[in-house]
């Protein structure tokens, strides 16, 4: 670990503004990714924001009848949200399959969207790995690569991105409010992510001097036809190998509207508007689910160790849109999948 | 073969930082030290406070030993740093029991053997009383997910389970 | 009064440890302390040719960085490196003493700083530069190798040729990976100069084993040191052993001369011992009557370069089942890793999840129900040294086990039993250790108040071993358990050997009672110096201790109060210290058996397997606590969960290097993987074991537990998995 310096932003603007005098600095809220990388020599600031104390802590509905998410809000409290738990039952589930309470207690919702990922090889800090070290090499593609992904991967690196949240922020059409220098934009969810391609060192597109202040989630939020499903190597406290949240708007037996996003196979959760189309008012039954888990995966390749989540994948999301389809969403502490 | 590498630098260090005056409630009790920007909560216990109650397992957040609760709430005191919580309300396991009578979770866990060797204890015993203060686990399916960020080698879990649904019918 | 011994008690040592007040080897605080933050090798194998610590040593609270060539003298012979446990062949690592890498995560600087905190970051500048060399880490691509080591247990009868014209035969490799103990504390020693003298606290199984080493690393006399493990956050044998941290805590303390600490970080851990990866072959013939002909089993294990750690995982078959031709082969694999070392149960854990795999492949074979197949191969004798046993109770276990399970309801059609999307499978498995003692010595010191300490150099790492004490004490002594207290973990306390290998009780506990004898002994010649002695005439054997009086066993009306005794005798206390030696009787073979059930749920498309409930009968001689037996036997429960399911260290072999090295991603089970675990002990009184009948319950725990799983696994879903952990892409071709 390299030492760094500590300084507190005293709001947003200032936040900003000693973001972009410092490029080695980092913010911090929750801490519990960046600490981490940190002790493990990964991410190597030399001087760390607070910016747990700006007042970006609200959850409030929005005019237009969505809701807005206060960036610094923690997972926990999110999760536990009446309007959230009311209004888009999925995504309390997704949080409360990640981590750990005393993790979800101190991680923000804006830093589970910056997250980095778990592969073994960024982790350890003598490996080749150019997500950590641009040009050094990818180690997993031909190393322990069970974790890794199979959908959108480049030869520069097959990591995958590690939230359960943004699954569901994923199906639910977040909109993620960020502040720079040159003032407030937003960005469609699934713009937020970026695919490795030759820059692996980048996971998202936020600019580097830009804060995350909010989530907004859009009116729709498929509470009555949803589900996230997590499959893992243990039964809890555990990274996904695949995750797969599902929402459907339902016309009797018939799909009007469907989202699907994996998580644990790629750079970023994974939809397919193509997938999402061929669901479209279909019978809502297995045969119609795989037909769009087919077109979800239909790039999908393995290097190995990993081969098994394309199948693991295909099925997860038949049984996800089964279990969104009947009502009967994935309950998180019962851990039978029905 | 033979061939010769170096361990990559990690950056190096100009000056090191100034120590930050900080104060904080510890069981009830104010406490004013002084930390690098990097001493996280736990070390802040451990090391200048002499609270080693409170417990390394892994210093990565993978564990739960080092569980407190601040302001109410479980956390894992690895991964916060001590400056952070400046003016914070932190209570440790030394901080459960009241004139020598153990918490209810403390008594209940030795009831119920809820441990052996001890070292992931004191990090239990804080985390169920965070978890008995959210009121979310109701079955022993539900105290079982919500315990699972406080991992037992000596796999005591059965009881720890059994020890948390004594504490929480008693409270 | 009635007895402790047998009665459900809470641990003694319960109120320190729910409270915090328990302090473990890192927590011991004091003005001055050092802290020391380890280097450690990135690389293999291969040589150090440069180690530039000026980065380091430039910042502010940085007091010195030891490498092998600025640190002070350290012995330069192998046998001062060899512990009491080190294994007998080859020359143990010794911490930074040259410049030759053994393995990724050799220690090759230790920085020294005031706090911890400049420590670690210190410890990032300092510069290595080396030349590396090729290296090997991989048993499955270095298999061809292997070299037989001698194993206890000889060939009989012509197996192969018996195997050959077996009715009914089944052969199969099976596969452990490297699993590491990991153990919650980190491992820790704190250093400490009093009266020039040094104390160091270690997190260690054997406070004198480390004392010893310590003497003769640092050729210090035998009073210039004192260790100190009054807790321990976890062994498993990762602490049997003296660990490098407690070498490097004393060095920096002799060069210092200041107390310093060392703790090392759980990445760290990774490269001390851990349970080899073993490759076991087990080909198994029978008649067509069901009876075993042939029994073959070889190994092949992990060991480092340089020592030659074996654990004899084949002829667990021969305590369990009779066959007349039998072969038993280990044999190791040398690799640039540390040296391989025990783990819970080492060998077994291992040897006996491959055998009774197998034995469950033969059943299924023969169409013979598991547990059938194994009363009808059942062994009342140790087949490979022909002795009986002082006690074997494991058909016992078989028929309380299968009782409480439910077995006879099971159908033994694969796939046949289902619970909505999930496959239930029930499997069952058998489980086998040793009965071993030994010598211990225990001091007693009783005060004329009526309280007693009970002293051995023992250590108690969460076993509950304060806690026996205490009620064998009581009970010997005829005191409340309130009026004992038990020192543990202080290698200046009589003499005691590591604890491991579930001898401790055994060893402990009788020893206590035959310097509970010589105490009453004492309080007898007391007693009959009183005036008008009820006592006269008797033998220390024909007087109990009970209620705080001597009584006359034949006529309890004959009593005199060990105060009076005491008081008239002019005794402030009775200091007495004795010896327990290991019965020398070779007619007779000591094992402690088990009988593992176990259902499972798998989801049968995706693969999710759960453990829903396991049995597990034991008969292990005397159960002096049933409440901190329980948690001891389902403890091993949760690690053969753990081994069946998730443990595994993940190697990249091109690197050398350990890519879990945390408890993130190498899995363990938490809370959400267990569910009823229950735990019977089946009554086996043994007197021939010891005289107190105590068999030992460290190991048996998790022995045959993941083979259960894994017949379980075989049984709800007809997939037979035979490499560990069992994932759920092993379990489902998921095409």
């Amino acid at each position: 670990m390299i030492p760094f310096q500590y300084t507190r932003a005293s709001d947003v603007a200032d936040a900003i503004k000693q973001i972009a005098a410092d490029p080695s600095a980092k913010f911090i809220a929750g801490g519990t990714n960046l600490l981490d990388l940190i002790k493990y020599d990964v991410a190597t600031p030399t001087r760390l924001i607070d910016i747990s104390r700006l007042p970006l802590r609200n959850v409030e509905e929005t005019a237009t009848g969505g809701v807005l998410i206060g960036a610094l809000v923690p997972n926990t409290d999110l999760a536990y949200h009446p309007l959230i738990e009311a209004r888009y039952p999925l995504l309390s589930r997704s949080i409360l399959a990640g981590a750990s309470q005393q993790l979800r207690n101190m991680a923000s919702t804006g830093g589970n969207l910056v997250q980095r990922t778990r592969c073994f090889y960024f982790y350890d800090a003598t490996t080749p790995c150019n997500k950590r070290e641009p040009g050094s090499g990818c180690s997993a593609i031909s190393g322990i690569n069970r974790i890794n992904a199979i959908l959108g991967t480049s030869q520069s690196c097959i990591a995958t991105h590690p939230s359960d949240m943004c699954v569901a922020l994923a199906v639910l059409e977040a909109i993620v409010h960020v502040t720079g220098p040159a003032g407030a934009r937003t960005i469609a969810f699934a713009d937020f992510h970026r695919l490795p391609d030759n820059t692996p060192q980048l996971d998202t597109n936020l600019e580097p001097d830009e804060i995350i202040t909010a989530i907004e989630l859009p009116a729709k939020g498929f509470s009555t036809n949803y589900s996230y499903l997590k499959i893992r190597d243990r039964l809890s406290y555990a990274f996904a190998l695949v995750s797969v949240a599902a929402a459907l708007e339902l016309d009797g037996d018939t799909i009007k509207e469907a989202r699907v996003a994996l998580g644990g196979v790629a750079h970023k959760p994974w939809r397919s508007s193509a997938a999402e189309v061929v669901l479209r008012g279909q019978r809502a039954e297995a045969s119609t689910f795989a037909n769009a888990a087919d077109i979800l995966l239909r790039r999908a390749r393995g290097f190995g160790h990993n081969d098994f989540k394309i199948g693991l994948a295909r099925r997860a999301i038949v049984r996800t849109l089964g279990q969104a389809a009947r009502g009967t969403p994935q309950s998180i502490s019962d851990k039978k999948i029905r | 073969m033979t061939h010769s590498g170096t361990t990559k630098p990690k950056g190096s260090i100009a000056a090191a930082p100034e120590k930050i005056p900080i104060t904080l409630t510890v069981n009830g009790t104010e406490a004013k030290l002084s930390v690098a920007p990097w001493t996280t909560l736990l070390d802040a216990l451990r090391d200048h406070l002499d609270l080693t109650g409170t417990k390394k397992g892994c210093d990565h957040g993978q564990c739960g030993a080092c569980t407190v609760l601040v302001d109410g709430r479980r956390i894992n005191s690895c991964l916060t740093l001590a400056v952070m919580k400046e003016g914070a309300e932190v209570t440790t396991v030394e901080g459960l029991a009241h004139n020598g009578e153990l918490h209810p979770l403390q008594q209940a866990f030795i009831d119920h053997d809820a441990f052996q060797c001890g070292y992931c204890t004191s990090g239990q015993i804080c985390s169920a009383a965070g978890l008995i203060a959210e009121g979310k686990a109701k079955s022993a399916d539900e105290i079982r997910e919500l315990m699972s960020g406080n991992i037992c080698r000596c796999g005591a879990y059965p009881n720890i389970v059994a020890a948390i649904q004594q504490a929480m019918e008693r409270s | 009064m009635a007895s402790y011994i047998g009665s459900a008690t809470s641990r003694v040592d319960g109120r320190a440890k729910v409270t915090g007040e328990a302090k473990y080897a890192g927590e011991f605080n004091v003005p001055g302390l050092v802290h020391g933050y380890v280097v450690d090798s990135i690389i293999p194998k291969g040589r150090i040719v440069r180690i530039d610590a000026s980065g380091a040593l430039g910042i502010a609270g940085v007091i010195d960085v030891l490498t092998h060539s600025n640190r002070p003298p350290m012995a330069d012979k192998d046998d001062a490196y060899k512990d009491e446990v080190a294994p007998e062949k080859g020359s143990p690592y010794r911490p930074l003493y040259d410049d030759r890498i053994h393995f990724t995560g050799q220690p090759i600087a230790l920085v020294l700083a005031e706090d911890w905190e400049t420590a670690r970051v210190a410890a990032s500048q300092v510069r290595i530069e080396y030349q590396k060399e090729a290296h090997v880490t991989d048993l499955h691509a270095e298999r061809t190798r292997a070299y037989a080591v001698d194993v206890p247990e000889k060939p009989r009868g012509d197996a192969e040729r018996a195997f050959a014209s077996a009715a009914i035969s089944h052969a199969a490799e099976y596969s452990i990976p490297t699993e590491h103990h990991n153990p919650m504390e980190l491992f820790a020693s704190t250093a400490i100069w009093e009266n020039g003298q040094l104390t160091v606290y270690d997190k260690t199984q054997g406070v004198q084993n480390v004392q010893q080493y310590l003497c003769k690393v640092f050729n210090l006399q035998p009073n210039a040191v004192r260790v100190m493990s009054p807790y321990m956050g976890g062994g498993f044998g990762a602490g049997l052993r003296p660990q490098y941290q407690v070498v490097l805590t004393v060095l920096a303390a002799n060069a210092l001369k200041r107390p310093v600490r060392v703790m090392l970080t759980r990445a760290q851990m990774y490269a001390l011992g851990y349970r080899p990866a073993s490759i076991e072959r087990l080909a198994l013939g029978a008649n067509s009557g069901g009876t075993l002909d042939s029994m073959q089993h070889e190994a092949i294990a992990v060991t480092s370069q340089f020592e030659e750690f074996a654990r004899n995982d084949t002829g667990w078959g021969n305590l369990l089942y009779k066959s007349p031709n039998a072969k038993f082969e280990h044999k190791l694999v040398k690799l640039d890793l540390p040296t391989s070392c025990d783990m819970r149960a080492p060998g077994a854990a291992t040897g006996v999840y491959a055998l009774e795999c197998a034995m469950d492949e033969l059943a299924i074979a023969l169409k013979t129900d598991p547990v059938q197949l194994r009363l009808q191969c059942y062994s009342d004798r140790h087949q490979g040294e022909d002795l009986p046993y002082t006690s074997k109770q494991l058909r016992e276990c078989y028929r309380q086990g299968a009782d409480a399970f439910g077995w006879s309801k099971r159908n033994a059609e694969p796939r046949s039993m289902r619970d909505g999307s999930e496959l239930v499978g029930w499997g069952m498995a058998s489980g086998v250790w040793e009965a071993l003692q030994v010598p211990a010595t225990v001091r007693i010191v009783l005060t004329a108040n009526g309280h007693a300490e009970v002293a051995t150099a023992a250590s108690d790492i969460g076993t509950g071993t304060y806690t026996i004490m205490a009620q064998v004490a009581a009970d010997m002594l005829g005191l409340p358990i309130d009026n004992i207290s038990v020192k543990l973990g202080d290698s200046t306390l009589p003499q005691c050997p590591v604890e491991g290998g579930s001898w401790i009780a055994s060893s402990v506990c009788n020893a206590i009672a035959n310097t509970a004898r010589a105490v009453r002994g004492d309080l007898l010649e007391l007693a009959k110096a009183t005036q008008d002695s009820p006592l006269s005439g008797a033998g220390v054997d024909d007087v109990a201790l009970i209620d705080g009086k001597i009584v006359s066993k034949r006529d309890a009306g004959r009593a005199v109060s060990i105060a009076s005794a005491m008081q008239s005798g002019k005794a402030e206390r009775i200091t007495r210290e004795e010896i327990n030696q290991p019965s020398e009787d070779k007619s007779h073979a000591r094992n402690v058996h088990s009988a593992i059930f176990a259902e499972v749920k798998v989801d049968e498309e995706i693969g999710i397997i759960r453990v829903t409930r396991v049995v597990k009968a034991v008969a292990a001689g005397r159960i002096l606590n049933p409440k901190t037996a329980h948690s001891q036997v389902m403890g091993g429960v949760v690690w053969g969960i753990g081994m069946a399911l998730h443990e595994e260290t993940l190697y990249d072999h091109r690197f050398g290097r350990v890519m879990n090295a945390n408890i993130a991603e190498y899995h363990v089970p938490v809370n959400a993987d267990i569910h009823d675990i229950e735990v019977i002990f089946v009554d086996e009184p043994d007197e021939m074991v010891n005289p107190l009948g105590i068999k030992g319950l460290g190991e048996i725990g998790i022995v045959g537990v993941a083979a259960a799983i894994a017949n379980a696994v075989y049984h709800a879903t007809g997939k037979r998995v035979r490499d560990l952990p069992i994932t759920l892409d092993k379990v489902i071709e998921f095409a």
